[in-house]
């Protein structure tokens, strides 16, 4: 393989990594404009807190690193478990001590009340963890899948021969991003179309009203929502510390805004299409910080944002808001 | 003379002076009625004299001012709407509220939410196929995608998944056409029938509705100006020139 298709191959891994984690964050915004039209700027900083908050669990824990044996099947799950419930309570009560009492209000008085949270997030978190990088502990053992002895000769059975695949690399730390990222996506999907629970919350964003009418307390159907988006942003935030092993107070600002743009690309209001645009957003990412030049790729990205914006709020897949008002 | 079923016995449901606001519009200026266990009442009026909002009032999504609402007795108007469904209230509410992008069958399992009896709950679909057949072939289809009528017929399906006592039937015949409106009414009569289902019933068309009723009230700009047994009402002078448009 060609050093260009390599560089387009590696390209292609970190984009569906990036696009994994923007995901888990592109849901909450999703769902919780969904149900209440609230533009959660928030919401990124709740990845920054499932990254710090796990980071003091581990601390805590102080397990050997990298983590092995039962520390790695067990261990692992129950931080991450630990990371979501505590994310989620956090989104929770930000709803309601911050927006319930808005409910009835004009929309643009939670919007401003959701930035105003969002700072309020990054002041603590600069306090807590200090306003410099935070190094994040490789917790997680790092192998390279494809410079890997079994591997090769795996592949070199099949006739294939990647010992000249020396700038790909598709680690450990690959695929427990995506074990983890995309099974949550898929059971979210799930959870939303086919539980009960998930009818009544697609019920409430249709007409909140009419919900009602059906004796579904709409109050705990937002609670719920919320505590589901945080979860999952919580999981996010760890999964990347794991995987970028650093991070800062305003590391949740910037995944903020891509995985909104992510949410509004696919269409915000829509489940499929949160997915759908993170994975877009992580692969124009992953390809503007290659070919066009990292410090480039806001611009693209803001640039898509506003686009969008203009020409098709309503996203690729059509944001469900848009639809029912017409 | 009205011939309640005495006034010994407890109402299903009263009304007590009922005052309700839209923010500074005093819409229900001291309303009063009751609705015994098994009856069809009807509520006519012109637009704007309050019906929609005597529904609404009911089922809580509004509460009122001043006035109390009882059911069976028990005082309810503070009640929070998704609450009163698993008291026995549920609606058909005005422009049918359908939910758009759910299934038709997810419509009508979002009206039996309440409930956890499943095998039951199964069961009652399938009777509320049997009373629309219509919605039996569009069982799939989102609920966005029927015409007028059939949505019509969804609402009052999703309404009788909750198994209600008293089941609130805004407007049915709205937007319908003539045939439609028949059979619409048709099956309300067969819900009190059959089930015994207690219906309080809001329409525009008083003819029809006074046709299937027992009892009717009068609603004029927020207040009852008359009641009475729907036989007498359809007879009465001024119904039939206000209400059934004759001169």
């Amino acid at each position: 393989m060609s050093i260009d298709n390599q560089v387009f191959l590696q390209n292609v891994i970190i984009g569906l990594t990036v696009g994994g984690y923007l995901a888990l964050i592109a849901l909450g915004y999703t769902m919780v404009y969904g149900i209440i039209e609230l533009i959660n700027f928030a919401h990124g900083d709740l990845f920054a807190f499932g990254f710090f908050i796990s980071l003091t669990i581990f601390a805590k824990i102080n397990p050997d690193i990298p983590l092995h044996g039962a520390n790695l099947y067990l261990l692992l799950p129950g931080v991450a478990i630990l990371t979501m419930l505590l994310t989620g309570s956090l989104n929770l009560a930000i709803d309601q001590i911050a927006y319930r009492p808005l409910r009835k209000a004009p929309r643009l008085a939670p919007l401003l009340t959701a930035v105003g949270v969002s700072f309020m997030l990054e002041a603590i978190y600069a306090i807590w963890k200090g306003p410099s990088q935070v190094p994040y502990p490789r917790y997680f053992p790092k192998e390279d899948y494809i410079n890997n002895e079994k591997v090769i000769s795996f592949f070199s059975k099949l006739g294939l021969d990647i010992t000249t695949w020396r700038i790909v690399s598709f680690t450990t730390k690959d695929l427990f991003l995506f074990s983890v990222t995309i099974p949550l996506v898929i059971a979210l999907t799930l959870f939303i179309d086919r539980t009960r629970v998930g009818k009544a919350m697609r019920a409430c964003a249709q007409d909140r009203e009419a919900a009602m009418m059906m004796g579904i307390n709409v109050n705990r159907i937002i609670a719920t929502t919320f505590f589901t988006g945080g979860a999952l942003a919580g999981v996010a935030g760890m999964v990347w510390g794991l995987y970028i092993n650093s991070g800062r107070f305003t590391m949740g600002f910037e995944a903020g805004l891509m995985a909104f743009t992510s949410a509004v690309l696919g269409g915000i209001g829509n489940i499929r299409g949160a997915v759908l645009g993170a994975f877009i957003i992580g692969m124009i990412k992953a390809m503007s910080d290659s070919y066009i030049g990292s410090e480039w790729t806001r611009v693209v990205i803001f640039g898509i944002l506003i686009l969008m914006l203009v020409f098709r709020p309503s996203g690729i897949l059509g944001s469900t808001q848009s639809i029912e008002k017409l | 003379m009205i011939e309640t079923m005495s006034e010994t016995k407890t109402a299903l449901l009263e009304l007590n002076n009922i005052h309700s606001y839209y923010g500074n519009i005093h819409a229900l200026k001291g309303i009063s009625m009751q609705i015994f266990e098994g009856e069809i009442v009807t509520l006519i009026g012109s637009n704007g004299a309050g019906k929609s909002t005597t529904i609404r009032t009911i089922s809580g999504v509004m509460h009122p001012r001043e006035g109390t609402i009882l059911l069976e007795g028990q005082p309810i108007q503070h009640f929070p709407a998704h609450s009163l469904v698993s008291k026995g209230i549920s609606q058909s509410p005005e422009g049918r509220r359908i939910f758009p992008r759910l299934s038709v069958r997810d419509n009508l399992a979002m009206g039996a939410y309440k409930r956890n009896d499943r095998k039951a709950i199964r069961q009652d679909i399938d009777r509320v196929y049997g009373l629309f057949p219509r919605l039996k072939e569009r069982a799939k289809q989102y609920g966005g995608t029927l015409s007028g009528g059939e949505q019509q017929m969804l609402a009052i399906g999703r309404a009788l998944m909750a198994r209600p006592r008293l089941l609130l039937l805004d407007e049915p015949s709205m937007g319908l056409a003539p045939v439609l409106v028949e059979q619409i009414f048709e099956i309300i009569v067969r819900i009190n029938k059959e089930e015994g289902t207690t219906i309080l019933l809001v329409e525009q068309n008083a003819l029809m509705a006074l046709e299937v009723a027992r009892r009717g009230y009068v609603l004029q700009t927020g207040n009852v100006v008359l009641h009475d047994n729907a036989d007498t009402l359809m007879h009465n002078e001024m119904v039939r020139r206000v209400y059934l448009g004759e001169e």
